[in-house]
């Protein structure tokens, strides 16, 4: 009986999956499509690195917006001092 | 009239005479710049540097450099104290100067240009530095 069972509930269950086997591969490869087209579209996001080192000059920007901050005084100086400007 | 009031009178206008003589030149190099000064920059053997300083376009004679480096002098001590009160460097304000100084210049004039080379201002606007307003 025991074994009859077991063998009863086993061959189903394994005749099933083999059928299932196929399609199963189908879906999962149906599930994949986005990823692999977004692969395959690819460009969407692409990092390229570039040609010439990055150098971020921090002296030219603080002093950029230091001469912009003093413009108008300065100006006012040498209105008051036509004498040496 | 005595000889002590005229003394007296000749006192007071010799007094007034040194006081107005020793107004008038402080009025007038208030008001307008050293005539040699003026001459070196209208001939461009002077011109207006990019850090707010006055050049040689040509090697200066004696008296030009006396003129020209009391000028830079007045300048630097203009800049010092100007600085000081917008909490900035000399060298950061004489460069903002520098800058509205070489907009400034009229055709004919000198100014140096960002690469360091001596310009003629022409009518157009002057090559001056990325960093000017």
């Amino acid at each position: 009986m025991k074994p009859e069972q077991l063998t009863r509930s086993a061959v189903p269950a394994t005749v099933l999956r083999m059928r299932d086997s196929k399609s199963r591969l189908w879906r999962r490869c149906l599930l994949a499509l986005p990823l692999v087209a977004s692969f395959g579209v690819g460009g969407c996001i692409s990092v390229k690195a570039p040609d010439k080192p990055i150098v971020i000059e921090l002296n030219i920007n603080i002093k950029q917006e230091v001469v912009y901050r003093l413009a108008a005084d300065a100006g006012n100086t040498i209105g008051d001092n036509p004498d040496i400007f | 009239m005595t000889s002590t009031a005229f003394r007296k009178n000749l006192g007071s206008v010799a007094a007034m005479a040194l006081m107005l003589g020793a107004v008038l030149p402080g009025v007038a190099q208030a008001q307008a710049r050293d005539p040699a000064y003026s001459a070196a920059r209208a001939a461009g053997t002077v011109g207006e540097k990019m850090d707010g300083y006055l050049g040689y376009v040509v090697p200066p004679s004696p008296a030009l450099r006396a003129v020209v480096e009391d000028v830079n002098i007045k300048r630097k001590a203009v800049y010092a104290t100007k600085a000081q009160a917008n909490r900035a460097t000399v060298e950061e304000y004489a460069l903002t100067s520098g800058c509205l100084l070489i907009a400034q210049t009229r055709p004919g004039e000198k100014y140096q240009a960002p690469d360091g080379s001596w310009q003629t201002r022409g009518d157009g606007p002057p090559m001056r530095d990325s960093r000017c307003p």
